[in-house]
């Protein structure tokens, strides 16, 4: 089977986000008063085989952590996956 | 001998080197592949922009071969120093702890400031007076220090930006590092990441005023070869 699995890497609450901040300030705010917050992060997209959805998905998070993809320190990580 | 790691992207090493010359210090620039541990009795990961700064400036640096190798040295005791994208690559290797965020006003800045020394314990700051202020340049985009750990921050600290009295304000912070934080150190003093730059405030012919402040840190290596 043939996943596509999208990794998101995120600053932790805690830590500032300046460009999601201006993002929200100078575009955002423009259109819309409800918008509460912006935050922006990285998107990395696999293909990846595997047999299941949790397979595909283990893989991913194995390398975000090996491959130092995140700093833990900062950083927080979402992965989605979706059958190809 | 002292080792300069050139990795791909790295413009540094050569300005290192002359700076390590000036402080009579042996030193080589090595290639990050044909790096050999047990030549050399120290290293030094220069600035520059090692693999185009992709994904996170120093994170791809920090899944070489090399950094393991260095990872060993580190654990040897040997001096490890990290200036600026060689920082980077520090805190992305888990050789120092924490992280280097985008600046605050996410530009590129590229200044002379002042640094307080505020460790004395470390290879490069050994004999120096505490709290001296040394003149120095940086120029980075990503070189806010972040950790979160606070006691780890406040103990290891080794360099703060301050102004020319040495206040730690926030007007003399660059980039809105943790503390004013421009240079951290494991507790044994070996591993030092550094945002400014000691290489290039080691000649007169170059400094806005003629101090040489760089080479104050840089002399420390001499023990070590």
């Amino acid at each position: 089977m043939i996943y596509n699995v999208e990794l998101i890497i995120i600053n932790k609450d805690i830590v500032r986000d300046p460009e999601g901040e201006t993002l929200q300030k100078y575009v955002i705010e423009k259109f819309a008063r409800d918008v509460l917050e912006t935050r922006v992060g990285k998107y990395i997209q696999f293909k990846v085989e595997a047999s299941n959805e949790d397979s595909a998905r283990k893989l991913v998070e194995k390398i975000a952590v090996e491959g130092k993809l995140y700093n833990p320190i900062v950083h927080k990580i979402i992965v989605r996956v979706n059958k190809q | 001998m002292i080792a300069i790691i050139k990795f791909p992207g790295t413009t540094c090493e050569f300005d290192v080197f002359k700076a390590l010359s000036e402080a009579k210090i042996p030193a080589t620039v090595v290639k990050y592949k044909e790096f050999d541990p047990d030549k050399f009795k120290g290293v030094i990961l220069p600035g520059g922009f090692s693999f185009g700064d992709y994904l996170r400036a120093g994170s791809i640096a920090a899944n070489t071969e090399t950094i393991k190798d260095i990872k060993r040295m580190a654990n040897e005791g040997k001096p490890v120093i990290g200036i600026c994208n060689g920082f980077q690559i520090l805190v992305e290797s888990g050789l120092l702890k924490g992280a280097l965020l985008p600046n605050l006003k996410l530009r590129f800045i590229s200044k002379w400031v002042y640094l307080k020394v505020v460790r004395t314990d470390t290879v490069l700051t050994k004999g120096l007076e505490k709290n001296k202020i040394l003149k120095m340049p940086i120029a980075h985009a990503e070189g806010r220090y972040y950790v979160d750990d606070i006691e780890y921050a406040k103990n290891n600290m080794v360099m703060q930006y301050t102004d020319n009295l040495g206040n730690v304000t926030e007007d003399a912070n660059p980039n809105g590092s943790l503390f004013n934080i421009a240079s951290i150190a494991n507790e044994e003093g070996n591993v030092i990441g550094m945002m400014p730059h000691p290489e290039r405030a080691s000649f007169k012919l170059t400094s806005p005023d003629g101090s040489t402040d760089g080479l104050l840190l840089l002399k420390g290596l001499a023990k070590w070869v």
